[in-house]
């Protein structure tokens, strides 16, 4: 049962194509598990999609056909990294918009770890001013409590943590701004596997402080 | 060309890698993908790529294409968007697999599912022409200027709550206007 969604408007800007990259890695991870939130998507491609349809067309060069259809049988090059990712453990945890990012198994990531407290592995995406990891929290860890000068969006793809008298499991998402300081424990037997998109640096208010803050190990 | 004959030319390019097929869903989409890119501000001889780009994409993403969740003009719409987000070198957008949407039991194939998805595009016409002309310049800006909504507040110097409820609001009367399963 998700009980923690992206707000709407999240949602829209992913459908209409103006998130950043790595956020809408997160939206589209977390709709590809959650039907609530993918019916609020398809209902905003339904308006782009009437959009498209209801336009002017426009002219388009002569030989257009003609040079689309000369590149049919190209080879796609994105398929092979998703093939590569498809042992049975990664396909039942990681979503499917996720796939691509890693290249191969979960088990096969370069994982370092950091502190006794989690691994970690950072992903590929080129956005500018953003970082996205994939985060391997160890039962009963616990994080620094820290806030954000911007926001931390937070996927849980296995296992669960609470954090301020909530309980988040897998597909459940988090926003976090400066407004909210927080402190997750992982309280589940099995450890705790997020996707997490930070858009700044996290600031950490506790003691614990520099050796964690994921901006200040690169 | 109605939206069930184009769905048609996807699926049988999915079932059988018809070029025929392929022919005919580019005279109808090509030049409203060419004029969409236009319409989002990039020049010409972009647009023009971002539709042959979009068109080839198409052809080898036909099988991912499912009647039963989009018409043929919502499908094509997200490969456009995801090539141009592409193109922008934001890189490779995520794509939600439809696929991995678990099931609910409200999403059982009925009878007449096939009947409202071929309702869907004339309903989502209509009920565009009935929003607001603030709500729909808010949703204009959104999908052809690729704004996020605190550039679009930011452009029509309204606080972003405003723009916030606007858009809800325009999305409230838009599932209003679509049956049940469609949303």
């Amino acid at each position: 049962m998700i009980n923690h969604h992206p707000p709407l408007e999240l949602l829209f800007d992913y459908a209409t194509g103006s998130l950043p990259e790595p956020v809408a890695l997160a939206v589209a991870s977390h709709a590809s598990m959650c039907s609530d939130c993918r019916k609020q998507v398809d209902a905003v491609e339904s308006l782009g999609g009437a959009l498209l349809s209801s336009i002017e067309p426009e002219e388009v060069s002569k030989d257009a056909l003609r040079s689309v259809m000369a590149r049919l049988d190209e080879p796609e090059v994105g398929a092979i990294r998703c093939a590569a990712a498809k042992d049975r453990e990664t396909t039942e945890v990681a979503p499917e918009p996720l796939l691509p990012y890693l290249g191969r198994g979960l088990a096969h990531l370069a994982w370092r770890g950091v502190g006794r407290k989690f691994d970690e592995v950072h992903l590929n995406l080129a956005a500018k001013g953003f970082k996205a990891s994939l985060m391997r929290l160890k039962p009963g860890a616990e994080m620094p409590s820290h806030t954000h000068v911007g926001t931390e969006y937070t996927l849980v793809l296995a296992g669960g943590y609470k954090d301020n008298g909530e309980q988040y499991g897998r597909g459940d998402f988090a926003l976090k701004d400066s407004s909210h300081e927080h402190r997750p424990i992982v309280d589940t037997d099995e450890p705790c596997l997020c996707l997490v998109v930070l858009d700044a640096p996290v600031k950490l208010t506790g003691a614990m402080g520099r050796l964690m803050n994921p901006f200040l190990r690169v | 060309m109605d939206n069930d004959h184009l769905s048609n030319l996807i699926v049988t390019i999915a079932n059988a890698g018809d070029r025929k097929a392929f022919a005919d869903l580019f005279k109808h989409f090509a030049p409203r993908l060419k004029a969409f890119a236009v319409r989002q501000g990039v020049g010409s001889t972009t647009a023009e790529e971002l539709m042959q780009e979009s068109m080839l994409s198409v052809w080898r993403k036909a099988h991912t294409f499912d009647p039963k969740r989009a018409t043929a003009s919502t499908w094509v719409f997200t490969i456009l968007r995801n090539k141009r987000i592409d193109m922008l070198r934001r890189e490779n957008r995520p794509d939600v697999d439809i696929e991995d949407v678990p099931e609910r039991a409200s999403d059982a194939s009925s009878a007449d599912e096939d009947y409202q998805t071929r309702q869907t595009r004339d309903l989502l016409r209509h009920a565009m022409d009935e929003l607001p002309a603030d709500q729909v310049e808010v949703l204009q800006k959104a999908f052809f200027e690729d704004k996020s909504h605190s550039v679009v507040a930011e452009e029509l110097n309204l606080p972003l709550g405003t723009v916030k409820s606007r858009i809800r609001l325009a999305l409230s009367r838009m599932r209003a206007a679509l049956p049940e399963s469609q949303i």
